[in-house]
């Protein structure tokens, strides 16, 4: 399958941060796996190292298998002005994990995100793609109840 | 495209299609759609002016809806208005009467006075 | 054929999105459906209309009607009572404080000290048809240049309206051209930067999903005036909607023929194509940026090289922000001299602000550069939230500084805000009310810088790191004499040395707030107080005892269990154990718990027998 995504792409160096985000984005668990970097690497070839140095560096990259839904809660300032900290009080009390991990059930992962741009109805949080705004805590509980249901 | 000329044909297609956001409109067709109006038929009313508008092509018309008049007695009661001429009010329309009002008026100027119930503002 | 009545235009800008603008979309189809009203009525998806705190807004033409806060339940009331009946629901539009209720859009305050240039078209338009776009008159800019002007008569338009780039460091748009078209290199690029990082800035995101057309036009008037071949967009990923609407828009182009070989039958060719992120604030640094799109690390390089001499694939480049190639078209279109007639002495044209905080009216707003602050907030922007006063402004995001009230005539300017220590940087607008701790807003963004330094050069990653460790130490009640003056010291330095924008401009909250609010700082660092009651190690919590009622449930809720007491003896709270977790304060219910500023004397009896106690170790 990554063989795959590669192939869509012409194999140049500067393809590295589309395949890698194709790659992510089509693995059920959200992550850029070792053997993935080596189809990559071959391909483009360049060395191993090259792309870890880019994984490593784009927050947006986890080389760790996460959650089918990853929660991105935004941490930038307007969010926090308007209680971002409460929602991620909720999220982790809801969720019962820190940021960085991962539910038990595989269903979340929980993250931070810089500004999502979304300022004029803070808090937000992006789930996948999706971007939720003007949240309270019981919103919070809301969305999170209802991606629970449609397991 | 290769020219400036086709793109202003795309601009005045994609124009027309834009005309309720305020462009160009001649002529301004208000139906009363309060509650007794529709009662009296204003649904229908509307309807043929839109198809009647439509078939013909007149792109400088526009459709509107406005609430309750106060002539009860006279729905479905319709306003034309035209920049700089008098408001002229139809009363007691049916499609019918519709089609004549889009011939006489909206195409050819002419006012058709038998349907008419009150003229200015 | 059918003739429509209505247009309904739908906000499905990120914001009203994300206030569920889609499902009332969805429930606008189904409800005229039902009515048999499909043929009269086109739904219009339309990009951010501005207000987002009243999402989701809709605009109901040929009136003009504005409604806020629409819910799916609202849309069979609007069906039957304004589409059927021609009355408007008075319910959803907006009024303000007197009760006066606005019809129609246009008389709403939010957009009447508005001048909308780059943001004509969002809002108004379906951003999926380029149709649509080229009703307003796009694309008409571009042919006539292509047509009737060369490339060197094109820059000399853009020198003389004045436009400075949108990004941040305010330098001349024509410039950056001009070096690029007298490259005699052949190959050069071009590229729109679309990284917008700071937090609190989204007029980017909004105009690539309100009008990317117009980002596209103005890309490809500058290609031709600077001789690019090729044009990137690179796109922060956290933005899917912008990604997906401006490769749509360069798909509509190609298949219309705007976009290829021999545009308008000239000699000019123009291929574009969209680069994302992934989630690095350094990448809106434009050397750092092309790294991103050679797919590198996104460390930035020592400028010179410039890019305009040696950019993407070592070519010269152009980097322009998306707001200034927003602006392009319409220079073209109306003239030089129209654009330089708006404006200051030195910032010519109108600039995109984005609003947020404890504002009344957050969103996007475009208005005419020199206008003051205090129109800005009080008049467009409505004013502050509830009775809260106006305390501080950050402008330019974390590279900016905060200004206060003694600013609030200032005219907005590239100059003006320079001079005062904040700067226009994207053009974030981040107002803050009385009770925000100066102190602890600084560590907040010096935070976030260190969080996003790349590592690359020493001042920014040791130096910042060093300033939040100064901060973190006064915010915890640590702070000495002397820390101020070191902080002051410290920023000035990674100011001049660092290596990208990032370094050098970090400091700038730092060094504004103590400027501005020195005694904030002198108040935490030698009464150990939080005036605010923000920063958590110089407050405390305490009950009053006349007013307890002895219920324990404030120490069953407790997650230290510091609350001890009875029902007769009232409830105390053990302050050398307390977390400051606010929980017993929110679940009172008399009220008899309130935050008090300044660490709580038996705190810092302990803490100053602790440091006694080590430096007689020491000794």
């Amino acid at each position: 399958m990554i063989k795959e995504i590669c192939q869509k792409y012409a194999p140049r160096k500067d393809n590295l941060i589309q395949i890698l985000h194709e790659i992510q984005d089509q693995d059920p668990q959200h992550y850029i796996s070792p053997e993935a970097v080596d189809t990559v690497a071959e391909y483009l070839d360049i060395p191993v190292n090259h792309i870890y140095g880019v994984l490593t560096f784009y927050t947006m990259y986890s080389t760790k298998p996460r959650g089918k839904n990853i929660i991105r809660l935004c941490e930038s300032p307007p969010c926090y002005i308007k209680g971002s900290d409460n929602m991620l009080r909720k999220l982790k009390v809801l969720l019962g994990i820190n940021i960085g991990e991962t539910t038990k059930d595989g269903l979340f992962t929980l993250e931070f995100t810089s500004c999502l741009g979304v300022c004029g109805n803070a808090p937000v949080m992006m789930i996948n793609d999706d971007v939720y705004g003007d949240l309270t805590e019981e919103k919070v509980e809301e969305i999170i109840e209802r991606i629970r249901g449609r397991r | 495209m290769k020219t400036l000329a086709d793109l202003k044909k795309i601009r005045e297609k994609a124009q027309e299609e834009m005309k309720l956001r305020g462009g160009n409109t001649r002529i301004k067709i208000v139906v009363g759609m309060g509650t007794s109006g529709i009662a009296m038929g204003a649904r229908e009313v509307m309807k043929t002016f839109l198809e009647e508008i439509a078939n013909r092509n007149l792109t400088d018309v526009l459709v509107t809806q406005t609430g309750e008049k106060g002539l009860s007695s006279l729905e479905p009661v319709v306003d034309i208005i035209e920049e700089g001429k008098p408001k002229v009010t139809y009363g007691n329309m049916t499609p019918e009467k519709v089609k004549k009002v889009v011939v006489e008026h909206i195409v050819n100027g002419r006012i058709v006075s038998d349907y008419v119930v009150a003229t200015g503002n | 054929m059918s003739l429509k009545r209505i247009d309904l235009l739908i906000c499905c800008g990120s914001g009203c999105v994300s206030a569920g603008a889609l499902k009332v979309k969805e429930q606008f189809h189904n409800v005229l459906k039902t009515k048999g009203l499909t043929n009269e009525i086109n739904i219009i998806e339309t990009g951010c209309m501005g207000p987002c705190d009243y999402g989701p807004v809709i605009v109901i033409y040929p009136e003009g009607v504005f409604y806020k806060k629409v819910t799916p339940d609202d849309v069979e009331e609007i069906v039957n009572e304004h589409f059927l009946k021609g009355r408007p629901v008075k319910r959803l539009m907006l009024q303000d404080e007197e009760d006066k209720t606005f019809l129609t859009q246009k008389e709403i305050p939010f957009y009447q000290k508005q001048v909308k240039v780059a943001l004509a078209n969002c809002g108004y338009i379906d951003p999926e048809s380029i149709e649509e776009y080229i009703a307003t008159g796009g694309y008409e800019a571009l042919g006539t240049v292509l047509t009737t002007l060369t490339p060197q008569q094109t820059i000399d338009i853009i020198k003389k309206s004045g436009l400075r780039g949108r990004g941040g460091g305010g330098f001349p748009t024509y410039l950056k051209w001009q070096m690029v078209h007298d490259n005699p290199v052949e190959e050069k690029y071009f590229i729109c930067n679309g990284d917008e990082g700071d937090p609190g800035a989204f007029m980017d995101r909004s105009l690539l999903e309100g009008d990317p057309h117009r980002v596209l036009e103005g890309m490809m008037i500058a290609a031709y005036a600077t001789g690019a071949q090729n044009g990137y967009f690179y796109i922060r990923a956290e933005y899917p909607l912008a990604i997906k609407r401006i490769k749509m828009a360069i798909e509509k182009a190609k298949e219309t023929g705007l976009l290829g070989k021999n545009i308008f039958g000239s000699e000019f060719s123009f291929e574009a194509e969209v680069r994302t992120g992934a989630g690095a604030f350094v990448c809106g640094e434009e050397t750092a940026l092309i790294q991103s799109i050679e797919g590198q690390r996104g460390n930035p390089t020592p400028k010179p090289p410039y890019p305009a001499v040696q950019g993407l694939y070592k070519k010269p480049t152009v980097v322009n922000n998306v707001e200034t190639l927003g602006n392009i078209a319409t220079i073209i279109l109306k003239g030089a001299d129209w654009f330089a007639s708006m404006g200051t002495e030195t910032s010519k044209g109108t600039k995109v602000f984005a609003l947020t905080g404890d504002i009344r009216n957050t969103g996007l707003v475009e208005v005419p550069m020199g206008i003051t602050l205090r129109e800005l907030i009080f008049d467009v922007g409505g004013g502050m939230i509830g009775d809260h006063k106006f305390k501080a402004v950050q402008l330019g995001g974390p590279s900016g500084g905060c200004l206060t009230t003694q600013h609030l005539d200032v005219p907005i300017d590239y100059e003006s805000l320079k001079e005062r220590g904040a700067m226009m940087g994207s053009g974030g607008v981040i107002v803050m009310n009385e009770e925000k701790c100066m102190v602890n807003v600084a560590k907040f963004f010096m935070d976030f810088c260190v969080d996003e330094s790349c590592g690359k050069c020493s001042p920014c990653k040791i130096g910042l790191k060093q300033m939040l460790e100064i901060l973190k130490r006064i915010d915890s009640g640590y702070g000495k004499e002397g820390d101020i003056e070191e902080l002051q010291h410290l920023g000035e330095t990674i100011s001049k040395i660092s290596l990208c924008g990032l370094g050098q401009t970090a400091p700038n909250p730092v060094l504004s707030t103590i400027r501005y609010f020195r005694d904030e700082y002198e108040a935490h660092i030698r009464d150990k107080s939080c005036a605010n009651k923000v920063c958590p190690d110089l407050m405390h919590f305490e009950i009053d005892k006349d007013k307890c009622i002895g219920c324990s449930l404030c120490a069953r809720k407790c997650p230290v269990s510091c609350i001890s007491g009875s029902r007769e003896e009232k409830y105390t709270i053990n302050q050398l154990s307390c977390i400051k977790c606010g929980t017993c304060m929110d679940v009172c219910p008399v009220k008899a718990i309130s935050k008090i500023p300044g660490m709580h004397p038996e705190v810092k009896a302990m803490r100053e027998a602790e440091e006694l106690q080590k430096q007689n170790q020491e000794e």
